[in-house]
C-alpha cells in the first residue's frame, strides 16, 4: 500500500492535470472548492476520476464535508 | 412524426433507428414539459414501431444524461397546494410517467440508453427501462430519493430488482450513494463501457447491429427476457404517494431547492 504522502501527491497531480494547472500549483491543505472553483457536477466528475485512477470506490458520504486535498487523500488511503 | 424538436427533447428517425435526445438545462430534469413531450414521443414511436429496429436515448446537456425529476418544479407546485391535495398532484404525474416508461420498457424495438455524466433518480429510472445501457466511463448512477423522505417513483425499485442482485440494489437505495460506470458495469447495470465522449457513437453502433435481426424474433426475445412488473410498479406509486404526505418530504424538497453546496443530492 502506498504511503499517505504518495497518495496525496497523486491526488494533487491528478487535479492539476484535470484542471490544466501548472505542476506544483496545488498544496495538500488547499480548499479544492475555493481553489478550483468547482460546482456539484465537477465534484462528481473529480470523484469519478479519483475512483478510476486509484481503482477504488469512494462513496459520496465519505467525502461529504471534505474540502482539502489532504483529508481527501486520507479517505482514499483508507480504501486502497 | 419522424422528427420533432420541442422545449425539452427532440427525436429523429433515420434508417430504422430513432434518436431521442433530452435537451433541457440544467441537467435534463423531468418535469411537466419533459413529461408532455415524452408522451408525444410515445405516441409517435407507436406509429413508427413497425419500421423501427432500435431507439437510442441520449442527453444533450453537458451535465449528463438526466439528473432525475424536476425537484424545483415539484417543490414550487406542491407548496402552492393544500397539504391534503399534494399527493394527488404527484399521483397524476406518476401515472403519466409510468405509462410512458412502461411502454418504453416493453417497446417492440430495442432501446439503448447512451449515458454520460449524471444519471440520477428519475434519469436512472429512464435508463433502466432501456434494454441496453451504454455508459461513458465518467458517468455516475444514483438513487438519492431517500434524502427527501421518498423512494424512487418512476419504477426504479421494481426494475432494479428485476435486473440486478438485491445486495447492490439495497446499497444503492439505502445509502443514496452514487456509483461510477465501472462499478455499474460490474454489477450488470451497464452493458457496455465507452471512452469519454463516445457513448452515443457506441450506442448507435449497437443500434446498427440490432437492425440486422428479424423484427418478430427480436420482439419475441425481448418480451420473453424482460417482463414488465405491472403489479409492483402499481405498488410503488401507492408507497410513494403515502410517503409524499409526510411533512419531512416538503422539508427535504425545500432543503434541496435551497442547497448551493457541492453535493445537493446528499442529506
Amino acid at each position: 500500500m502506498p504511503m499517505l504522502e504518495n497518495t496525496t501527491q497523486e491526488v494533487l497531480s491528478l487535479a492539476e492535470k484535470h484542471f490544466n494547472l501548472a505542476p506544483g500549483s496545488l498544496s495538500p491543505n488547499d480548499d479544492f472548492f475555493k481553489k478550483l472553483g468547482i460546482d456539484s457536477l465537477q465534484t462528481l466528475e473529480l470523484l469519478s476520476r479519483l475512483e478510476n485512477h486509484f481503482n477504488i470506490e469512494l462513496p459520496d458520504y465519505e467525502v461529504q464535508g471534505v474540502s482539502d486535498f489532504k483529508t481527501l487523500a486520507e479517505r482514499i488511503q483508507s480504501r486502497l | 412524426m419522424k422528427s420533432f424538436t420541442g422545449q425539452a427533447l427532440r427525436w429523429d428517425w433515420h434508417d430504422g433507428i430513432i434518436e431521442l435526445t433530452l435537451d433541457r438545462p440544467p441537467a435534463n430534469e423531468i418535469g411537466t414539459v419533459m413529461l408532455a413531450e415524452l408522451e408525444k414521443f410515445v405516441d409517435a414511436a407507436k406509429q413508427l414501431a413497425p419500421e423501427t429496429a432500435a431507439c437510442v436515448v441520449t442527453g444533450a446537456q453537458k451535465s449528463g444524461f438526466c439528473a432525475g425529476a424536476d425537484l424545483r418544479e415539484l417543490y414550487h407546485r406542491s407548496i402552492e397546494l393544500e397539504p391534503n391535495l399534494r399527493a394527488e398532484g404527484v399521483r397524476d404525474f406518476l401515472e403519466h410517467i409510468h405509462a410512458v416508461l412502461n411502454w418504453l420498457d416493453a417497446a417492440p424495438f430495442v432501446t439503448i440508453a447512451a449515458v454520460h455524466g449524471v444519471c440520477f433518480g428519475g434519469g436512472l429510472e429512464l435508463a433502466l427501462v432501456c434494454d441496453v445501457i451504454v455508459a461513458d466511463k465518467m458517468a455516475r448512477f444514483a438513487f438519492p430519493e431517500l434524502r427527501l423522505g421518498l423512494i424512487p417513483g418512476f419504477g426504479g425499485i421494481p426494475r432494479l430488482k428485476r435486473d440486478l442482485g438485491n445486495g447492490f440494489v439495497r446499497d444503492l437505495l439505502l445509502t443514496g450513494r452514487s456509483v461510477n460506470a465501472t462499478r455499474a458495469q460490474a454489477v450488470g447495470l451497464v452493458a457496455q463501457l465507452a471512452a469519454e465522449g463516445e457513448a452515443l457513437q457506441i450506442a448507435h453502433a449497437t443500434a446498427a447491429q440490432v437492425t440486422k435481426f428479424d423484427a418478430a424474433t427480436r420482439a419475441a426475445a425481448k418480451k420473453f427476457i424482460k417482463p414488465v412488473l405491472y403489479e409492483e410498479l402499481r405498488r410503488e406509486i401507492e408507497i410513494f404517494c403515502d410517503l409524499f404526505t409526510r411533512p419531512a418530504v416538503m422539508a427535504g424538497l425545500k432543503k434541496f431547492v435551497e442547497n448551493t453546496g457541492p453535493m445537493p443530492y446528499q442529506p
